[in-house]
């Protein structure tokens, strides 16, 4: 019985992710658009099967949840802070700098998402992953202690993200 | 109480044209390449943010029905930016940047741009 489930649903977080987003695209929740939203939820992860080797295992969702809403307040906070240091700060006493993040996380998924956070945060954008993989190039706007900038990032979104991907 | 919503959404809308404002400023006022990137991910953030929560709010408060669609469109822009963002970074790090300029890659020695073999002869467009 299992066997036969994980048949048709290879990857059941994709399939409730397309249902997700074709309901919202269609904007109403009719039962029409979500009987073809599930169609297209079965289907392509069966088609896309044989590129998916291995899925990420999601271990903790609270994790997940805490995780979203730590980083849309951050996003807002950041914000405030860049558009200060925008307007009122003088070029010349702005600090760039490059911060050289040194990663305990080891799947691939994980280090992206971690990535697309820190550039997604604004005054630090992720710029490179060193040659193996072991180490994220950060830069940011104004940073007058690289060492901070590095054990916040780590403290705050790697801690977390470890938690929910490995 | 329609007074109330409107005042909610015109908040919405003056936020995100705020950080949008600031985000463009940003583009002229910041001197270096890599410092002037910051300033296009604070717009699709905040800026776009609250034009899509202003737009959800109308819609439920006012018109009365739900719409989350836009939820998607940050979804979507969550999922872009950062690769843009990435590559423009690693293309002024191809072209400008010296391993030796960059903080240590501790024991991978160089950065994954740094790393591919050099091609020589490709134009070189950095003096424009």
């Amino acid at each position: 019985m299992m066997k036969l489930l994980r048949r048709i649903f290879p990857h059941p977080h994709l399939t409730f992710l397309l249902t997700v987003v074709w309901v919202l695209l269609a904007n109403n929740g009719s039962l029409n658009s979500v009987v073809f939203g599930l169609l297209l939820g079965i289907i392509i992860p069966f088609i896309t099967q044989p590129y998916w080797p291995d899925r990420p295992k999601l271990r903790n969702w609270s994790m997940v949840v805490e995780y979203i809403l730590v980083v849309l307040w951050d996003i807002v906070i950041a914000n405030i802070t860049v558009a200060r240091i925008i307007l009122f700060k003088r070029d010349s006493d702005r600090e760039p700098n490059w911060v050289c993040v040194p990663l305990d996380l080891r799947t691939p998924e994980a280090i992206t998402v971690l990535a697309g956070t820190i550039t997604m945060t604004p005054g630090t954008v992720s710029c490179d992953l060193s040659a193996q993989g072991h180490n994220l190039l950060v830069h940011c706007l104004d940073a007058p202690d690289p060492a901070a900038v590095r054990d916040e990032i780590k403290q705050r979104y790697e801690r977390r993200l470890k938690e929910i991907f490995e | 109480m329609t007074g109330i919503f409107e005042i909610l959404i015109a908040f919405f809308l003056i936020v995100s044209g705020i950080f949008g404002f600031v985000g463009s400023f940003g583009m002229i006022k910041l001197k270096d390449p890599m410092s002037r990137l910051h300033a296009p991910t604070k717009a699709t953030t905040l800026g776009v943010g609250g034009v899509l929560l202003a737009s959800i709010a109308h819609s439920v408060l006012l018109e009365g029905k739900l719409s989350l669609h836009e939820l998607l469109i940050t979804l979507f822009l969550f999922l872009t930016a950062p690769i843009t963002a990435l590559f423009i970074a690693k293309w002024h790090i191809h072209r400008h940047e010296q391993p030796q300029d960059l903080p240590d890659a501790g024991e991978d020695e160089l950065w994954a741009t740094h790393a591919v073999e050099q091609v020589e002869d490709v134009p070189d467009h950095s003096a424009n």
